[in-house]
């Protein structure tokens, strides 16, 4: 039984993907034992009807998968009245949390905006799901090039709001080595491993950081699947690290059913 | 693709599948009936404290969990873009001492370098003709499509061993020396009779694919870079099965996400078995035999 708390329906702008189209997703997930999909849109990463990109994606949520798909709906600071699109996902969709592209978006999470973001998402008990990266800047097209985003700013945003749950998707560690357990230490911050490397690099991860904070992420159809999961294998995890990684972890955040987010008391 | 009866599998404590798939690994009652897999592209450089046996044996923990029979290595510690003569041997040595303590688990190709020519050919016939190695690993020192590589190919060539280069292609640019897939193509096209190994699929894989789609003796690997979906099924329809085998970049690449490039494809099977092991013996077939390896 596997949670996978990174896949995104709709289509990558730069290629097609086995996968692409919702039944084929929940179709692929289910194949592979998934029983539970954090899934946001790619819509979102360049679309600017934000609002329309998130009705698709909890309708599409809705209709295919029976239940396995739950959406995490795009916010994009940058546009006008984005608190709306905070609000819909709640009110309207009953999302559990949402996914933050910066890099795409043009922030950073210094801005002054990120943080009043995550404060209002916070509030509102939501999961905020930030991507680091889509793919390596070394094969991004020529013409849509976005560094990495730097997480190192993080730590001080957590430590003015520390209702706030985050979910760092697609991150690698990359030269600067202490840096999750630095964002571990700050606030409730939790990783996906589907961009970490190196061999048996799960392992070696999940002794640096508390392991209730590791969860399974495939960045599928972008990514292939059997990747993030075979990476599972490969690091020699106890049976129960091997089942706090594949569901366990996030069960915690978002229980079978999909509860959708709760308003969170400050100091919760 | 892996199938729900192996996921269920995986989610308990099974291995993928057993430790190895091959004779050479430890045996299995059904070993027969699993795909081998032999990774072309590992490297044994850390941790840079431990000795190239010890190196090794971490490599071998890892493969086993996947079921990867055998590694083909070079490049040990510290690895040098532009290395002396020196330290050509040193890192050569590092190879053969692994390959020496692991035989059944490790193949090594040597590490020459086109700005010291002749002592690479020295070499070529210390690690290859007179040693234990099996193929030539040529890295950033200078692009492949430079003139002065042509002796270390021709040397190759005669040796009857595949040439393993890197090629990448970087939105950002590549290092001075970085070689591309159009500078392989133009060195394939030179050296019909060679076998070369286009390494990372030139890392821009959609274009890299596409460039050495003419050139018959180029193979590609699928090493070094992102999991990215799609990229074994487009080289699988652009150059054909036969012409892709399965690498990681280990150990700074894990496994895992390398092997899931394959494992996770939508091809057939009998595609997955050529990539995972089949044509790399194939290739490796006339060197193996040469020194008695029943591989």
């Amino acid at each position: 039984m596997i949670v996978d708390v990174n896949v995104t329906l709709s289509r990558w702008p730069f290629r097609r993907l086995a996968g692409d189209d919702p039944a084929g997703l929940a179709a692929r997930l289910r194949k592979r034992d998934v029983v539970q999909a954090w899934a946001g849109s790619f819509d979102g990463i360049l679309h600017k009807d934000m609002a329309g990109v998130n009705s698709r994606l909890a309708r599409d949520c809705r209709n295919y998968g029976a239940g396995m798909l739950v959406p995490f709906g795009t916010v994009n600071p940058k546009l006008p009245d984005w608190q709306d699109d905070l609000r819909r996902c709640q009110e309207e969709h009953k999302m559990p949390g949402i996914r933050l592209y910066p890099n795409y978006h043009g922030y950073d999470l210094k801005d002054p905006l990120f943080r009043e973001l995550l404060a209002a998402a916070a509030k509102r008990g939501f999961i905020v799901q930030i991507a680091a990266r889509m793919e390596d800047e070394r094969t991004q097209h020529p013409l849509l090039r976005v560094p990495n985003v730097d997480l190192g700013p993080l730590a001080d945003a957590l430590a003015s709001e520390p209702r706030a749950r985050v979910v760092v998707l697609n991150w690698s560690p990359g030269p600067r080595p202490g840096a999750a357990q630095k964002l571990t230490g700050a606030g409730e911050v939790y990783f996906d491993f589907s961009s970490l490397e190196g061999t048996g690099g799960l392992g070696r991860f999940i002794q640096q950081i508390p392991p209730q904070r590791v969860l399974f992420g495939s960045n599928f159809p972008l990514f292939y699947f059997e990747s993030a999961f075979l990476k599972v294998q490969e690091s020699g995890l106890t049976e129960e690290q091997r089942a706090a990684v594949l569901a366990q972890n996030a069960r915690k955040l978002v229980p079978a059913g999909a509860a959708p987010a709760r308003p969170r008391p400050a100091g919760s | 693709m892996l199938n729900r009866r192996t996921l269920l599998k995986l989610s308990g404590a099974a291995p993928l599948w057993a430790a190895a798939q091959d004779r050479h690994g430890p045996a299995g009652d059904t070993a027969a009936l699993r795909p081998a897999i032999w990774d072309v592209h590992c490297h044994i450089a850390n941790p840079a404290t431990a000795t190239p046996e010890d190196r090794m044996a971490g490599l071998v923990r890892h493969m086993d969990r996947l079921g990867i029979s055998r590694a083909v290595l070079s490049l040990g510690n510290p690895i040098l873009a532009d290395p002396t003569p020196q330290q050509l041997r040193d890192t050569n040595d590092q190879v053969m001492r692994a390959l020496a303590r692991w035989p059944e688990r490790a193949f090594g190709y040597v590490y020459v370098n086109p700005n010291h020519v002749e002592f690479s050919l020295q070499e070529m016939d210390r690690c290859v003709r007179d040693g234990p190695m099996t193929g030539i690993k040529l890295w950033i020192a200078r692009h492949c499509n430079d003139p002065a590589l042509d002796p270390l190919i021709e040397r190759a060539a005669q040796l009857r061993v595949p040439v393993l280069q890197h090629t990448w292609m970087k939105a950002g640019g590549n290092e001075p020396g970085e070689s591309t897939p159009y500078d392989i193509l133009e060195l394939a096209v030179r050296h019909p009779n060679a076998t070369l190994i286009a390494a990372h699929i030139g890392g821009d894989w959609e274009r890299g694919i596409r460039i050495v789609r003419p050139a018959k003796n180029i193979v590609m690997d699928t090493a070094g870079f992102d999991p990215t979906a799609g990229v074994v099924e487009m080289a699988v329809r652009e150059l054909g099965a036969e012409r892709i085998v399965y690498g990681s970049d280990a150990g700074g690449r894990s496994f895992a996400s390398q092997l899931g490039k394959v494992m996770g494809a939508e091809i057939p099977e009998t595609a997955r078995r050529l990539i995972l092991a089949g044509n790399l013996r194939r290739i490796m077939t006339p060197i193996l035999k040469a020194k008695g390896d029943r591989a």
